[in-house]
């Protein structure tokens, strides 16, 4: 899968194609991650070690995502979520903000116009996360490239831009309560939702009045789950530069994913990180799909 | 370690190509083979290591500033949690190094069905929800002990939105408020704390098990958590314990800026 050269591959590029068919072909021997998710860390200290100004560490690391999408999609993960831009991001220095958004921008028009190859190869794109505390011109650039390419499923990308968990998780109850709303529907769940909020407050006074017609039915983990931005759950979340933490990211789906943090920076990121996410996987697969029914 | 094989994308035919199956299905179990002794190999180096730490000839992790880890989170794979005494020896060396706050976590529970034999073990240990009644979190002469399960992550959450659509739907029949439902995360803060919450953030979560994977520690709780993973239980020693927590304290949080 080639999407942005149409130019003919060099006889290196088809060996190397070649050979990772080869090991495809070994590594699909066993259960390969539906969903991997990605932290790209390690974009400025890329630069700054290689002398370069941020907007080049940023650029280096855009053509290492466009490297690892074509392997995961070649190997047959179906979903990949990555983490561009956080709402903590936003306090960075304003110009950098710019930079990244203007790149962000960029992108997204690229692959507008290469609808075409989008819908040939399957790929769907999603953005994800708060769209509204972006500036109209992104917001409107992800809406069109989401529309564009709803129906396409072989390989899903989720770009979560403007995203928290947290926020992410508020959103859940923001959506469930307006489902809640607008179903009516009365069931003991919301006597059970009532008893809560009396013991929250310490007092019967200051609760709604009980009237089985009129009392709504409480919010349940499934309406939260339902309401989430990215579905289904990774698999394994892999965050470059070593670094051991989810920083607000995806804390909702990684109750059984695996986490996985390669020394490397973000654009030294390589097929063998891919190779060493998929044998993990493969090695811990039967202990967390018993941990997965468990949890539901 | 599961060496079944799967469903993957371009799977051989065993029936129509049995050559080329067993040959891909001999390299597979090749490659995982030296994966294995490569992990083999990681973990008696570390164990290794772990004596050297303990027996204070590596001088490095001496004196560890504990004052940076307020707030101490061990995960424990809920089938090895029932190694009861390992988990009480753990929990006793993270006592001797001075850490003040502490959650024990396990999704099954099995760590808070066996509270009261833990608590009696420690020398100078107190329950998290004792030291919140009594108002004593800030006093430094007891350790406080957490104990969660699966039911305190998402459930837990489940039951705080309930508390803030309770709360919305009596301003919205008194005619006060918003339309729509909008809420701040700072209100679901306060939710969770109103119906018993009241834990923190952990600064740094050991995870004791085959998995590195925090097995659905409360969500709400984890934003900037470090999280190193230690390895199965019975395989725990202090040296490593030690090594965990200095490598934490000189870990930079930038929060995203």
């Amino acid at each position: 899968m080639e999407i942005y050269t149409g130019q003919r591959p060099s006889v290196f590029k088809l060996f190397g194609k070649f050979m990772r068919k080869g090991l495809y072909r070994i590594l699909t021997q066993g259960p390969i991650p539906t969903h991997l998710a990605f932290i790209l860390d390690g974009n400025r200290r890329f630069a700054k070690k290689h002398k370069m100004n941020e907007a080049e560490g940023y650029k280096a690391g855009y053509l290492a995502l466009l490297k690892t999408l074509t392997y995961c999609y070649e190997l047959g993960v179906r979903y990949v979520t990555i983490y561009a831009f956080s709402i903590d991001n936003f306090r960075r220095q304003p110009q950098e903000v710019q930079c990244v958004m203007n790149l962000m921008m960029e992108k997204i028009e690229e692959i507008i116009v290469e609808e075409s190859i989008m819908n040939a190869y399957d790929v769907g794109v999603r953005i994800v996360g708060n769209l509204k505390l972006l500036d109209e011109p992104i917001r409107i650039a992800a809406e069109k490239i989401m529309r564009a390419t709803a129906n396409n499923s072989r390989f899903v990308l989720l770009i979560a831009i403007a995203y928290s968990s947290t926020d992410e998780i508020v959103h859940a109850v923001e959506e469930s309560s307006k489902d809640k709303l607008n179903s009516n529907e009365v069931c003991n769940n919301g006597i059970e939702a009532e008893q809560e909020f009396k013991e929250a407050n310490g007092t019967g006074n200051s609760v709604i009045p009980v009237q089985k017609t009129e009392s709504y039915s409480g919010i349940n983990l499934v309406d939260l789950e339902k309401n989430t931005y990215v579905n289904p759950y990774p698999d394994v979340l892999i965050r470059t530069s070593g670094l051991s933490r989810l920083s607000n990211y995806l804390l909702w789906q990684t109750s059984n994913c695996i986490l996985y943090s390669p020394f490397a920076l973000w654009p030294e990121i390589g097929l063998g990180h891919l190779v060493w996410t998929v044998m993990d996987f493969q090695r811990h697969h039967s202990y967390l799909k018993k941990h997965k029914e468990y949890l539901k | 370690m599961d060496l079944k094989p799967g469903a993957g994308g371009q799977r051989v035919n065993r029936f129509v190509d049995p050559i080329s199956y067993h040959f891909l299905q001999f390299l597979w179990r090749t490659l995982h083979l030296l994966v294995s002794l490569w992990y083999l190999q990681v973990s008696m180096v570390q164990m290794i290591e772990g004596f050297l730490i303990s027996s204070g000839l590596v001088k490095r992790y001496g004196a560890l500033d504990i004052d940076k880890v307020r707030y101490l989170a061990i995960v424990v794979d809920s089938e090895e949690a029932y190694q009861i005494s390992k988990v009480i020896q753990l929990l006793k060396w993270v006592e001797d190094m001075g850490v003040k706050h502490l959650c024990l976590y396990d999704s099954k529970g099995v760590l808070k069905t066996n509270k009261k034999t833990i608590m009696e073990s420690l020398n100078n240990a107190m329950p998290f929800e004792e030291a919140v009644e009594k108002d004593v979190l800030l006093d430094q002469k007891q350790m406080t002990v957490e104990f969660a399960s699966s039911s305190d992550g998402k459930e837990a959450i489940t039951r705080a939105a309930n508390v803030l659509f309770m709360k919305y739907l009596k301003y919205a029949k008194t005619g006060v408020g918003k339309e729509e439902p909008c809420f701040t995360e700072d209100q679901m803060d306060e939710a969770l704390k109103a119906i018993g919450y009241k834990g923190p953030e952990p600064d740094l979560l050991l995870i004791y098990g085959p998995v590195r994977c925090h097995l659905g520690f409360s969500p709400w709780r984890l934003r900037y958590t470090e999280m190193v993973h230690m390895g199965p239980l019975r395989y725990m020693n202090l040296g490593s314990l030690k090594k965990a927590i200095h490598r934490f304290t000189t870990v930079q949080q930038n929060y995203g800026t």
